[in-house]
This record gives C-alpha cells, structure tokens and sequence, in this order.
C-alpha cells in the first residue's frame, strides 16, 4: 500500500524505536504535523526555541544513549538548530536532525524560508541527506541512524522538502544499510594490543585517562577491571567524568584547565599514560609540548583520525574501547604500584579539592557539595557553561556513567536547560538536577513553559553570580580586572519561575542551602532554587591558558569580599 | 618538518554534493590543495579523485584519515611512495605568426604534443604528461606569447598489474613529542 512521505517518515521513525521527538513546526511542516497524531507511539514535545529542540535531543541521547531526534521547519527553524547540532557533533551525541525544505520546484530560488541547511551543517554532522525523492526516504531515515549511533556516534541531518512529505511512495523499511564507504573499527590490531600490554606490565608510573568514549562503548566495567587488576590510577577528562566511579580508591579525579592538582602531577610524572576514548582536547592537554613530558602513551579510540591528530603517541590501538580493553585482560598481569599510587596519595593531600573555605559566606562549591549529599550521588546532573560547569565537575561525585551531562567540545552557553528536559524526558526514573549559571540560564530561559506544559519534573539550581562568572574569572587573572561586559543584571528568578508556574526559592545564606533543596526535592514538579552567591569566587585549581598542566594555579587564601549585587530589586 | 607532494587517490560516491564534502574538508581542517582532478573510475557509480597535497607526512596522514571518514568516501590510497604513472593534460593557446608557426610546431613534435587548432594568429597545443614535461613546454613557449592555458591537475595510477593497495592501519610513529 501506498503511503505519504509524512507517513514514511513516522513509520521509520518507529522502526528506529524513536518514542520522543523534540520539535517546532512550521510551513513547510505542516503536512508532517497534520500526520503526526495518526502515530500516537511518537511523543512529540514542542519546545519554545529550535536551539532548545537540538539540546533536548541531545540531553536525551547522553541520558540514554539512544539516538536523540529534533525537528525544525526551513529556514530559520533549520538555522536555529545549528548550535545544537555543533554541540553534538563536538561531543559525539548521536543525533538525528530533522528539517522541514521548500518544495523542490523551490529549491535553489531563494523562496521564502530556504536556507541550504545541508550546506550550513557540513562541517557539523557526521553525514547528511536531502531527501529528494518519497521513495527513498525510508532508505534514508535507516541510514541515519545506523550512521548517527554507530561507530563514533554523531548528528546525521535529513532535510526533506515539502512536497516529499505529500508524495506517495510503496513503504518498505529496509532491515540492512549499504554503506560501503562507512567503515567501523572494533578490533585493536594483536601486535598493538600485546605491545601495550607489554607497555603496561613494565610500568612503574602507569596512568589512565579516560574519556567519554568509555561511556558510549559502555566500557565501565572493563576500564574498572583493567584498573584493579594492574592497580593502575585514573583520572577522566570532562565528558569522561562517570565513567569510572569518584568513590573509588583509584580515581584521582578530573584533568586538565580545573582539573585536580593530584591529577595534573601524574599526568607530569607518570611514566606510561594509558590513554581511552579521549581526544587530547588542548584544555585537557595544556600546552602540548608539555603533556606527559616523562610519559610513553598508549592510545585507544574508534576514531583512526584521532590518533596522531593533536599528541604523538607510542602505541595507537584503533576499535571499540570495550572491546580492545576486554581482549586486553588476559595480557594485563596482576601489579600493585604501591610507592606510585602512594604519591598521588600524598599529592592528594598536598592540593586537597574538598577544603571550601566558606566562612559565612555562600559558597558555589558548598551547594554543590549540599546536592551531593542531598541526593546521595544518584541524580543525573546537567550543567550550562561556564564556572558552575566547573564546580559541579569537581564537587558532586559522579559514579554512573550518563550522570553528568555537560556541554564540553563546543561550550554551549544554554545547553542547561533543554538539556535536562531531555535528559529527564528519557529517564524519568531519575532524579534530574540542572545546575546552571545565571548567565547560561538565561540563554534558554524559555524552555521553562516546555518543563510545565509537557510536565517534565527538573530541578534547577542557579549559580546567581552577577556575572558572565568564567570570562569575569579570565578578565580577573588575565585583563587586571577590567570587567568589561561581564556584571549581568539579571531578572528575579524566582519570580520569571512563579510567572511560569513554577515554585522556587532564593537562598541566600549557607544553613538554607539544605533546606532549600530538601524542598526541591520532596516538590512533584519543577523547582528553581536561586542561589545569590560569592560574586566573585573563582574556579581553581586552574592552568592559565597556553601554560603547561603543572603549572595550575591553587585557591589563594581567601580576602574579605563585598557584595555588590547587580540583580534587578 | 619537511612538506612534500602527496598524491592521494580517492573513490568516491557519484552523489551531488560529494565533490563539496571532499574540498570543504581541507577547508575546514586548514590543508591547501595543490590540484584536483575528478572523473569516472571503472565501477559504475564510482568516481575517481585525484588529489595532489602539499605537506608533512603528518598532516597528510591526517588528511587521509579525515577524507576517509567522509562516508561517501569509499576508499582512499596514499600512492605517494608507490611506483606511479602521473599525468596531466594542458591545453596552450600561443601566439603564433607566419614567420613563428614553424618553430612552434617543432617544438610541440619533440614535446609529442598535438596541434588541436589553427587561426590566423594562434595555435592551440594539446599535450600530456607529468608536470615536469608540461613546464619544460610551457617555458619554450612563453616566448612567442601565451594566450591561455587550461590544466587538468594530475591524475595517478599505481603502476603493475595490480590495483591501488587496500587502506590499511600505519605502524606507529616513532616518539617525535620529545623532540618538541
């Protein structure tokens, strides 16, 4: 039988499993949106900025590790979509993006609402399609996501004119792709995977580093085997935080920019770096020349175009993190490192995360650590960028994998919010935190009506600092501080939160922090807690910018502040 | 570290919009094209690029590895160190009178190059071989007056029964980092 484009569209999106699509319609989508409730399998929800539709999408992927999908109509729909696609791309999100085209009569006229959004999104999506014909959508849509998911996971674009959507077309869902020109690497080479081994039993001063390709291969438990088994330490970079769990006695935490101290000190000293599903991004790196200075290094990703690109590197292994680690076990020989695992130990003490010097003061890190507490580690926790990106990292302990879900390759500004629905939306089982800035916040602010007209329970903290808090950090250290264009006169939060029927809270002292998420919490629904902090506290320890990773900078002992609050009264 | 030329061999999807993907990748990533040269390969669908780069075996490394990323690229060879059949195809225009076209004519006969028009005022030379012969050419004739010149960039084949070499891992570099 027959079906229309719009028909050949819901039924592949079934076929893919899709049970949620985050969304804005528009001319050109109409005939998609008119047939749309004939598949009530599809939830769609309709966000309030296409931007917030790609972020949503996103969340949602990380959350579950399922193919997040977005839709946005021609034109401006599809532009809108292009910074939440760009997230993706940078930090490997499988996505797929939906935009609505004009009818191909149109195409290349500049008609009312045409953009080339395949052309604008090349540099920022693992592949792309026009669907220029209704009988090859299914095709199409198959393709996408096997592209979008395996492999390096990424965003796959689909553009789809009008008039394909009206068309009919026989339906067939192709249970095979043809894609001889993608290739996926699983296997590590043998001679690689026994010279690492052979690498990593001769270690004295042995250190992984773990990314977040161990959370998409799902390889927890055999970076966490490998670990134990050669007693070897780990640190994470940013998207790799949860992969190895915080309360374990070997993870030493965070590397790079606002990594830990005792981190930073065995990347300089280790001997052999070990390191998994990282790309050597340079705030992890510092300045090249100078990471790992004493250290061979062994690396492991699918991406073969990863090897080599930013470090040189000893033993590249190319395949599935999980896999290459799993055939890695029988050559890995039992090992302590006691004298090595106890200087990190010592360095540990020396530059200790958990002193927060509050005083009377409400401190960032203090509310973190209350979230921590508050919900016993178990929360999903979704961040903007910037400082408070930072402090969730260092001061909530993560010990699942797709627990912090966070904006890091492209450092999104109002990732947050959309984020989090997203995330919330696909596991709703969980406890779904957002600590946000109150910069960042406002960037997608708008995405409050979508928490309560599609009921969406997400609990927000804002970091309230009066400021663009990382780039004021920057213009403090750096420009002699010369805060140009960083004080932010923000609304009352609370009351935009009450204005969208959503209850909130403003705290303002420490002994209310716990109090105030306990409300949160026992609350059905969403929850904005403004938290008025320490205008100007920094992030630290933190490697100035083209320095090496050793030459962090710690927390100076704390002077009196004032408070020069620049929120709207 | 030194640049040299690279010739990479790619096969790739005949689809719109394939060609774009391939240079707006050295665009983005920063590499410069020396020349390009696409048409038809022996399979059905399948097109042929001949991409000619200047780098350090490094970038060029990453080049390839990026290009093959591209999933409408089906293949892609660095045929650099093989033994290679190079060639290219230039069309000259020259200025030529009574009193010059005898000359030009011997010149193009030693080149082996063919005379592919006549006017009263010019000749248009048609002539195949690897750079070096088409610049040996060009230089002697740039003394009569070059009009026009039209260029192919080089197209590339592994010499021998053989087909290009399947893509395979490199071996790892030696551990440049301490150098740096």
């Amino acid at each position: 039988m027959k079906k229309t484009g719009a028909q050949i569209l819901c039924e592949s999106l079934i076929a893919e499993g899709v049970d949620v699509m985050f969304g804005f319609p528009g001319g050109v989508l109409l005939p998609f949106y008119d047939t749309l409730p004939q598949y009530p399998q599809i939830r769609h929800i309709l966000v309030r900025h296409e931007q917030g539709a790609a972020h949503a999408a996103d969340g949602y992927a990380r959350a579950t590790g399922k193919v997040g999908v977005c839709m946005a109509t021609s034109g401006p729909g599809a532009t809108n979509l292009v910074t939440g696609i760009a997230n993706a791309y940078l930090d490997s999100v499988p996505m797929v993006a939906l935009t609505g085209q004009v009818v191909r009569a149109q195409i290349g006229k500049d008609a009312f609402q045409e953009i080339d959004i395949t052309g604008i999104t090349l540099p920022i999506t693992k592949h792309s399609y026009v669907a220029m014909d209704t009988a090859a959508l299914a095709k199409i849509v198959k393709e996408a996501f096997y592209i979008a998911r395996t492999g390096r996971p990424g965003p796959v674009l689909i553009d789809i004119p009008k008039d394909v959507f009206t068309d009919q077309a026989e339906f067939v869902y192709p249970d095979k792709v043809d894609l001889p020109g993608y290739k996926v690497p699983t296997y590590g080479h043998p001679t690689q995977l026994k010279n690492a081994a052979k690498l990593i039993n001769e270690a004295k001063q042995p250190l992984i580093i773990a990314g977040r390709g161990v959370i998409i291969s799902g390889a927890s438990a055999e970076l966490k085997e490998l670990a134990e088994r050669a007693q070897i330490p780990v640190i994470t970079t940013l998207l790799g935080i949860g992969c190895f769990p915080e309360s374990h006695v070997l993870s030493y935490g965070m590397a790079g920019m606002h990594g830990t101290g005792y981190a930073n000190k065995a990347l300089e000293n280790c001997d052999l770096l070990i390191a998994i599903g990282m790309r050597f991004d340079d705030r992890v790196t510092g300045k090249v020349s100078a990471f790992a200075p004493n250290a061979k290094i062994i690396h492991i990703d699918l991406d073969p175009a990863e090897i080599g690109k930013n470090v040189n590197v000893d033993i590249p292994i190319v395949g599935d993190v999980g896999v290459v680690l799993h055939a890695m076990h029988k050559m890995i020989e039992n090992n302590s490192h006691i004298e090595w695992i106890g200087q990190l130990d010592e360095w540990r003490k020396q530059h200790p995360m958990l002193d927060i010097q509050d005083g009377d003061k409400l401190l960032p890190q203090r509310i973190v650590r209350e979230l921590y507490e508050a919900t016993k580690g178990d929360a999903i926790v979704v961040t903007g960028v910037g400082q408070h990106q930072m402090w969730a990292a260092q001061h909530y302990f993560f010990n699942n994998p797709d627990s912090f879900i966070s904006s890091g390759g492209l450092g999104a500004m109002g990732f947050g919010l959309p984020a989090a629905m997203g995330a919330k939306v696909g596991r709703p089982e969980k406890m779904v935190w957002l600590i946000d800035g109150d910069g960042s916040f406002q960037m997608t602010i708008q995405e409050l009506a979508t928490l309560v007209q599609d009921d969406i329970d997400v609990k927000i903290a804002i970091i309230n600092n009066g400021y663009l808090g990382m780039v004021r950090q920057w213009q403090d250290l750096f420009y002699q501080k010369n805060y140009v264009a960083t004080p932010l006169s923000c609304p009352d939060f609370v009351k935009i939160a009450e204005a969208y029927c959503i209850p909130g809270l403003q705290v303002t002292k420490r002994e209310e922090i716990k109090p105030a998420i306990e409300k949160a919490m026992k609350h059905k629904g969403p929850f904005l807690l403004n938290f008025m902090v320490e205008p100007e506290e920094n992030v630290y320890p933190m490697v100035p910018p083209g320095a090496s990773n050793i030459e962090f900078i710690e927390q100076p002992k704390k002077e009196v502040s004032t408070w020069p609050r620049r929120s709207i009264r | 570290m030194a640049t040299t030329k690279h010739t990479l061999v790619a096969i790739v999807q005949d689809k719109p919009g394939v060609l774009n993907r391939v240079v707006s990748m050295f665009r983005r990533r920063g590499f410069n094209i020396d020349s390009i040269a696409v048409g038809h390969s022996e399979v059905p669908h399948l097109s042929r690029v001949t991409i000619i780069v200047n780098g350090t075996t490094a970038t060029v490394e990453q080049v390839r590895k990026q290009l093959d990323k591209l999933i409408d690229v089906v293949k892609i060879f660095d045929i650099t160190g093989e033994k290679l059949t190079g060639r290219e195809l230039a069309l000259v225009k020259v200025k030529a009178s009574s009193a010059t076209r005898s000359e030009i004519l011997e010149i193009a006969d030693i080149f082996r190059a063919n005379i592919v028009d006549v006017a009263s005022d010019s000749l248009t030379i048609e002539i195949t071989g690897d750079e070096d012969k088409i610049e040996s050419m060009l230089k002697l004739l740039r003394g009569f007056g070059v009009k026009e010149i039209a260029r192919t960039g080089r197209v590339a084949m592994v010499r021998g029964a053989l087909g290009a070499p399947p893509p395979e891992e490199r071996p790892a570099r030696t551990h440049a980092k301490k150098q740096a």
